[in-house]
């Protein structure tokens, strides 16, 4: 069973609305039962409400599978990097705090790391991930690439992030404006790094973008 | 003449490989008394373990080359062994082996199934490790004490120790000592698979070879071994010569395989104490502070072997901003918001352009 490749998972943060539902969702999936494997992130809450909420970008050449020493974090042929395996994850916490993204948890109680596997007993079967099949917003969508263009005219997705002088390729696109030419994209890259100092503002403006795509 | 990184990789790892077994080797001559000892009947056992010895040195070897695996090696016995900890240390080290080991606490508190299940096989696997080896190796054998042939004297390493009544209690619990441990596996492994035949996480992310051939051999080595006691306590020896065969290629094979699948994680699960003791002193010796939240979020020591990680391993997560330095020096939570706030900016942005034309 693999995950079929004409399905693919798109990131918006830009709308999410912090409801919530991606967290309780994703606890009731099979692989990490009672689990939820996604941060949904204030972004600065002292000053904002932004939420993002963050699954695993499931990267072409995976940091933390790389920097594993007990060998335990596998990436499988349709390109899911999974989450640890049991018998060998020595709970170093090298993973968590290795990836760029910051996604992987630690179970300090099970010594054991956890993380989102798009939901590979739904995904690998055909089904969409639990995140996906509820968020209400559409800032965690799965389908086809048709799909996400029809609906979304205006964006376009992403899968290339740069972060210092590291550029890390995913499975998992990000949405950003068509034809962007803004300082955070550098050919078809996002520069995370240069987010830095970075504050949420008017978070109004951002709304209006996703009300103007919806028509 | 070169060989290249891998290449010299695997030199070491076959050198050491051949130490190994070598020394196992020499033990066995030696501990049979230049195999005056030795049971001839089980030299394809003694063949399959000297060879998975070689094979579990040869990747043991490797896998420690891996850099991370490298730095946590050497890290853990330098942390270990550190003047300023090596108490505490030695403390912890009692705390974690009974806990982590003897107990599988934390197996356990991943599933109570799951962890009664590891525990049966375990103690079910160390048991019989700890009978068959000795005996097959020649280390361990029993004789009739001269002069009273109702009484065994164990003798180790061709050493005479305690003797004991062949009808008693006793005798009846040590010569039977692979049925008990036949009886422990098999409720283990049942358990086991009962759960990756009923969990549709473990069907999802389970491969045959990985998880459920693991399974079936020991399985098939406590069924046949059960048989043979069978054979010979009920039914007169019948069938015993066949099962003899048939158990021996359940072990040779496991042995065998020992070193390629699921079972290597017996030999590798000892880095987490390593890794224990690097997490507890690192944290003692002083935290990282991130960069742009300035929260504590690791032990300095990690971060800085991370950063030295990751560069043998090619990745150039540094940056020309001088206050960040290495992005490694970013907290995972701000990793997250920084995620959002360049996709936020993006679209911000295609607002500001929107808004002036």
């Amino acid at each position: 069973m693999s995950v079929p490749a004409q399905f693919e998972f798109f990131v918006d943060p830009n709308r999410c609305i912090g409801c919530q539902s991606c967290v309780a969702a994703c606890s009731e999936c099979d692989t990490h039962k009672g689990h939820s494997m996604i941060h949904l992130q204030y972004v600065q809450r002292p000053i904002s409400v932004q939420t993002v909420p963050v699954v695993c970008m499931h990267c072409d050449s995976p940091t933390c599978a790389e920097v594993c020493p007990a060998d335990a974090i596998k990436r499988t042929d349709d390109g899911v990097v999974q989450t640890a395996r049991k018998p060998r994850c020595i709970a170093c916490n090298n993973c968590v705090l290795a990836c760029p993204f910051g996604v992987p948890k630690m179970e300090v109680e099970y010594s054991l790391m956890m993380k989102c596997d798009m939901c590979y007993d739904r995904t690998s079967v055909g089904s969409k991930p639990m995140c996906a099949s509820v968020c209400p917003s559409g800032a965690l969508y799965y389908g086809t690439r048709d799909e996400i263009e029809r609906a979304r005219p205006r964006s376009e997705p992403v899968n290339k992030f740069r972060f210092g002088n590291q550029i890390i390729t995913t499975k998992v696109n990000m949405m950003v404006p068509r034809d962007s030419t803004m300082q955070h994209i550098d050919g078809q890259h996002i520069d995370v790094t240069a987010a830095m100092h970075e504050e949420p503002v008017n978070p109004s403006g951002m709304l209006e973008n996703v009300f103007d795509e919806i028509g | 003449m070169t060989f290249g990184r891998v290449g010299e990789e695997r030199i070491v790892a076959l050198l050491w490989g051949v130490l190994f077994t070598a020394i196992l080797g020499g033990l066995i001559v030696f501990g049979s008394r230049t195999l005056a000892h030795f049971d001839a009947a089980l030299v394809g056992y003694t063949f399959a373990t000297l060879f998975a010895t070689f094979a579990i040195t040869y990747r043991y070897s490797m896998w420690l080359q891996r850099p991370p695996t490298r730095t946590y090696w050497v890290r853990g016995w330098q942390l270990f062994f550190s003047r300023k900890y090596l108490a505490r240390n030695i403390r912890n080290w009692f705390a974690w082996v009974i806990s982590d080991f003897a107990m599988n606490r934390f197996i356990f508190r991943r599933d109570r199934k799951r962890g009664l299940a590891h525990a049966l096989i375990m103690w079910g696997c160390i048991l019989a490790f700890a009978i068959t080896f000795p005996l097959v190796f020649g280390w361990i054998h029993f004789e009739t004490v001269p002069g009273d042939l109702t009484t065994y004297r164990t003798y180790v390493f061709g050493f005479g120790t305690s003797s004991f009544p062949i009808h008693s209690m006793a005798a009846f619990l040590i010569f039977h000592g692979l049925v008990w441990s036949a009886f422990l596996v098999i409720g283990g492994v049942m358990l086991a698979m009962r759960r990756r035949m009923r969990d549709h996480g473990a069907a999802a992310v389970q491969r045959f070879g990985e998880d459920i051939l693991p399974l079936v051999l020991l399985f098939a080595i406590s069924v046949t071994g059960l048989l043979l006691t069978a054979s010979n306590t009920w039914m007169k020896g019948y069938g015993y010569d066949f099962l003899a065969l048939l158990h021996a290629v359940t072990v040779i094979f496991t042995l065998l395989w020992l070193p390629f699948g699921k079972f290597f994680h017996i030999f590798q699960r000892p880095a987490q104490l390593g890794v224990s003791f690097y997490k507890d002193v690192g944290a003692l010796e002083g935290m990282a502070r991130c960069r742009r939240c300035d929260t504590e979020y690791a032990p300095l020591i990690q971060i800085n072997d991370l950063i030295d990680v990751e560069r043998k391993l090619g990745y150039r997560y540094e940056t020309d901003a001088p206050e960040i330095e290495h992005y490694q020096r970013i907290c995972p939570a701000c990793r997250r918001s920084m995620l959002a706030l360049a996709q936020g900016d993006l679209w911000q942005a295609t607002t500001q352009t929107t808004a002036r034309t």
